[in-house]
């Protein structure tokens, strides 16, 4: 049995779910949990359905926002008593940041953004993507333990079964968070409210098809109906359509939402890596011979400034009704 | 001062992409290499602060296999003023590449005073050079930067989160910043800048002159393959207006019924 600790990130003390993605594939192993700062009750009683055995809570004023020396620091101090043979965390802005820099206060090895994962007695097999998803490649940790892992969200998906423990709650104070030499002086929220696009459930992404920037606003409709997190292509992106944060793709962001729906994208190579793990994909192209049609499970051949709306109306019904 | 940046040599965006024989990595021979887009943003901002900054030196760094110095010589045609290449293959892990790095920075004996990245690299896509390398040189280091000010030993840094929202850092050098799309507008080599870098110098050596041994290699990655390929997927033919009614219902229908994820 191996000994596994999952660093826990937070929004609003609301655990982020894709540390309940990673323990649904460790069952049978000891898993402890670990977040700065607090919890909620439902979080908690989420971690102890999924399987953690504790939950560690490290208390420190100086890591009440994220810092990258500051959560490495802390981690590594709190690691240091304990002896865990994998550290696991979502490859998220906070995971992809400080994962690497703790990763090399042991000497030991990060790998990063694995997809698929499983456990063999202690032993971990695990794949994650190279050139955007083009190719994959399996993973051996060859470094000293602890070893570090950080799971792409959404790319495992919610555990089918549940595995009850009741888990003992561990207030941590004296995890040092040290020099903080890099200090965050301000926070500018996005424009956007919603879920970022690398944990987003449904995506509706426009392409140079959509002509400018006031047209997003179609896809914004579609997207508020359905839940989505709206993205764009690279040519959009050049063309001034949308900002970069929003570019999906091998210059931008790797996605893998339930549903993606593309709408004006005819499908460059470099797209296709960074959404062609969506579960399901929706193509619209006036063009019946983009490449996009090829990873689509439906296509539909038409004008997306007329279909888009169409589109919108149609899952207000379903959804309504 | 002394800047460094960091830099990788890439497959183009447009390659496709195959295992080869053994498995051991992709197949290479018919790549059409490119400085990592990411890095681009890195040299620029390097360029501007050296612009900015009189007697600053631009060196560019690269760790990697000496198929060809396409990545280097772009940096040096963009402005840079001198290369290391450490020689070692395309598919070495993060931490060798970091320590590769530390060495060859320790060997030009100058001190640096700012390390510049890509925020990632397109191949392998880690995104963990520039914290590993911050880790071995005691550095502050801000990742995904879209923004940055330097001015007399002080940094302000933008880094993008999720969201698009930006969180915004203060910090003083030495430190390492990794770049991301957006903080500024790489320039093209000029034709006098390609033909001046050719006569700049580009100093290479191995991975053991770098300090750096196999057992520095944390991660090894094996049995490169091809993701599955999807079934073909239905296909509504929706040009004209009562087509497209009847395609959108249909499709929202098989979204819901077949598919299951409305």
């Amino acid at each position: 049995m191996a000994n596994i600790l999952i660093f826990l990130e937070t929004n609003n003390q609301k655990v982020k779910p894709v540390a309940y993605e990673i323990m649904g594939k460790l069952q049978g192993q000891n898993i402890e949990t670990l977040a700065i700062g607090s919890i909620d009750e439902d979080s908690k009683n989420n971690l102890m359905k999924f399987g953690a055995s504790k939950i560690h809570l490290i208390q420190n004023d100086q890591l009440k926002d994220y810092n990258p020396e500051g959560y490495s620091n802390a981690v590594a101090s709190f690691l240091k008593n304990h002896s865990f043979d994998y550290v696991f965390a979502g490859a998220t802005a906070i995971g992809k940041d400080f994962f690497p820099r703790l990763s090399a206060s042991f000497e030991s090895g990060c790998a990063s953004d694995i997809t698929h994962l499983s456990f063999e007695g202690d032993q971990l097999h695990a794949v994650r993507p190279f050139f955007a998803g083009k190719c994959l490649a399996k993973v051996e940790m060859t470094g000293p333990k602890p070893h570090f892992i950080t799971v792409r969200p959404n790319s495992i998906g919610a555990p089918e079964k549940e595995n009850p423990q009741s888990a003992e709650i561990n207030e941590i104070n004296d995890a040092q968070a040290g020099d903080l030499r890099a200090i965050i002086k301000e926070v500018i929220q996005g424009a956007s409210n919603k879920v970022d696009l690398t944990e987003a459930n449904i995506i509706v992404s426009g392409g140079r098809a959509m002509k400018n920037s006031e047209n997003f606003k179609i896809l914004d409709e579609l997207a508020d109906v359905i839940g989505a997190t709206v993205g764009a292509s690279r040519a959009a992106v050049d063309s001034g359509y949308a900002p970069h944060a929003m570019q999906v793709g091998q210059t931008g962001k790797t996605v893998s939402p339930t549903l993606y729906i593309a709408c004006g994208i005819s499908g460059a190579i470099q797209h296709l890596a960074g959404m062609r793990t969506s579960k399901v994909i929706v193509a619209i192209n006036s063009d019946p011979d983009a490449p996009i049609f090829s990873k689509a499970d439906y296509g539909i051949v038409g004008d997306l400034f007329e279909i888009v709306p169409m589109l919108t109306e149609e899952f207000k019904k379903i959804l309504n009704g | 001062m002394n800047i460094f940046v960091c830099v990788k040599q890439v497959p183009d965006t447009e390659t496709k992409v195959t295992p080869n024989s053994d498995q051991s990595f992709i197949e290479t021979q018919s790549i059409k290499w490119i400085l990592n887009p990411y890095d681009e943003f890195a040299v620029e901002q390097a360029l501007l602060i050296k612009a900015a900054n009189s007697e600053s030196n631009v060196t560019v760094l690269r760790v990697g296999s000496v198929k060809d110095t396409e990545a280097l010589r772009t940096a040096m045609a963009m402005g840079a003023d001198d290369a290391v290449l450490v020689e070692a293959e395309d598919n070495l892990d993060s931490y060798s590449i970091a320590k590769a790095l530390k060495g060859a920075i320790d060997k030009t004996g100058k001190k640096p005073d700012l390390i510049l990245t890509g925020k990632q690299a397109i191949d392998d896509d880690c995104l963990q050079v520039p914290q590993i390398l911050a880790q071995m040189l005691n550095l502050p280091s801000v990742s995904v930067v879209v923004g940055m000010d330097y001015e007399s030993g002080k940094i302000t840094a933008k880094r993008e989160i999720d969201g698009g929202s930006i969180e915004v850092y203060e910090l003083n050098t030495p430190g390492i910043i990794a770049c991301n799309k957006g903080l500024n507008t790489p320039r093209y080599a000029s034709l006098p800048g390609i033909m001046k870098a050719k006569k700049k110098p580009l100093t290479q050596m191995s991975l053991a002159d770098a300090g750096v041994s196999d057992s520095d290699r944390k991660v090894k990655y094996f049995d490169f393959h091809l993701p599955p390929e999807k079934p073909a997927g239905k296909k509504f033919e929706a040009t004209e207006k009562a087509d497209a009614e009847k395609a959108v219902s249909e499709v929202v229908q098989l979204l819901r019924n077949e598919a299951k994820v409305i």
